[in-house]
């Protein structure tokens, strides 16, 4: 072992430590949002968006840890799979959580989805009376 | 088949892609495990097919590496920004839910600035309108009508970005004759 790379290897210690205790900040600041936020969509905010670069930090800690080039495709694929599925899941949940009035009215400042639902559920209504009225 | 084939061109970007996934999970990039593995990625693109992409038939690299890298910038402000509201704001926070109206029509541009939109600051998709491609976004931390304003033209942003790195020719044309109005 000569001093050059062991000055090497504090850098990339020092470097991954960061990542690894910002990237559990980040999760930490998923959890308190999650207590804290006072509704379902706001709560799928803190659920969505820290957790993405957490996950990145610690990624990329892993890589730097391991020092072996074939890792860093698997954790590549690891995050992109996070990046493409997150949105998915959170609009999924969101939708259902709008639809199942699971959000605070008085919380929001314009709504501009109310029309929309209401109208899109009073003509379901309308066709269902259709339906069953001649019956 | 009734189904309409696609050319290999427009399914090379998912080949590449099923390719890149099997050598990475099997932590091999030999000659050999890529050939095998595009032999699979071929086979189960044909077996199990799928609605094809319509993608724009062009892609602008140098337009995508400052859009990939304010786009990270972006998810780092907005997990401070998530942290920062959970500890200061919490309970307390006001928040609106803003239709957006998007100029492209495709579903590839629609759900590409859903996804961005999604992880960038204070925004996350409810609901999308396919048909007249309006995006309806829950905004975290919208006070007022200037918030909103702001919101609004982030998404709006964000999809001429993505216009501008794989929109269609169309699109791009429409969105320089916007930007120079």
């Amino acid at each position: 072992m000569n001093p050059e790379v062991s000055g090497v290897d504090t850098v990339i210690d020092t470097v991954s430590a960061v990542f690894m205790v910002v990237g559990a900040l980040m999760s930490l600041g998923a959890a308190v949002g999650l207590l804290r936020f006072p509704d379902l969509m706001s709560r799928m905010h803190a659920a969505t968006k820290p957790q993405v670069l957490g996950l990145f930090l610690l990624l990329a800690a892993v890589g730097l840890q391991l020092r072996t080039w074939w890792v860093w495709p698997v954790l590549f694929v690891a995050w992109i799979f996070q990046l493409l599925t997150v949105p998915v899941s959170a609009h999924m949940v969101g939708r259902a959580g709008y639809r199942t009035k699971h959000l605070h009215r008085e919380l929001l400042t314009t709504d501009e989805l109310e029309a929309v639902v209401q109208k899109a559920a009073d003509k379901r209504d309308a066709d269902d009376d259709e339906a069953s009225g001649p019956a | 088949m009734s189904r309409r084939r696609i050319s290999l061109r427009q399914e090379l970007p998912l080949l590449v892609w099923l390719v890149f996934v099997w050598a990475a999970l099997w932590q091999d990039f030999s000659p050999g495990n890529l050939l095998f593995g595009a032999l699979i990625a071929v086979v189960v693109a044909r077996l199990f097919y799928l609605p094809p992409v319509e993608l724009g038939g062009r892609f602008s690299v140098v337009r995508a590496v400052p859009f990939a890298i304010v786009f990270l910038g972006k998810v780092v402000a907005a997990s401070f920004q998530v942290l920062y509201l959970a500890v200061a704001r919490g309970p307390k926070v006001s928040n609106a839910v803003v239709a957006v109206q998007l100029r492209s029509h495709s579903d590839l541009m629609v759900t590409a600035t859903g996804h961005v939109i999604s992880l960038i600051p204070g925004s996350l998709v409810v609901e999308v309108d396919r048909s007249t491609s309006t995006l309806y976004i829950h905004g975290l931390n919208v006070r007022n009508g200037e918030d909103v304003m702001s919101l609004r033209k982030e998404v709006r942003d964000t999809e001429a970005g993505l216009i501008r790195i794989m929109g269609t020719k169309e699109e791009l044309a429409e969105l320089k004759q916007e930007v120079a109005s």
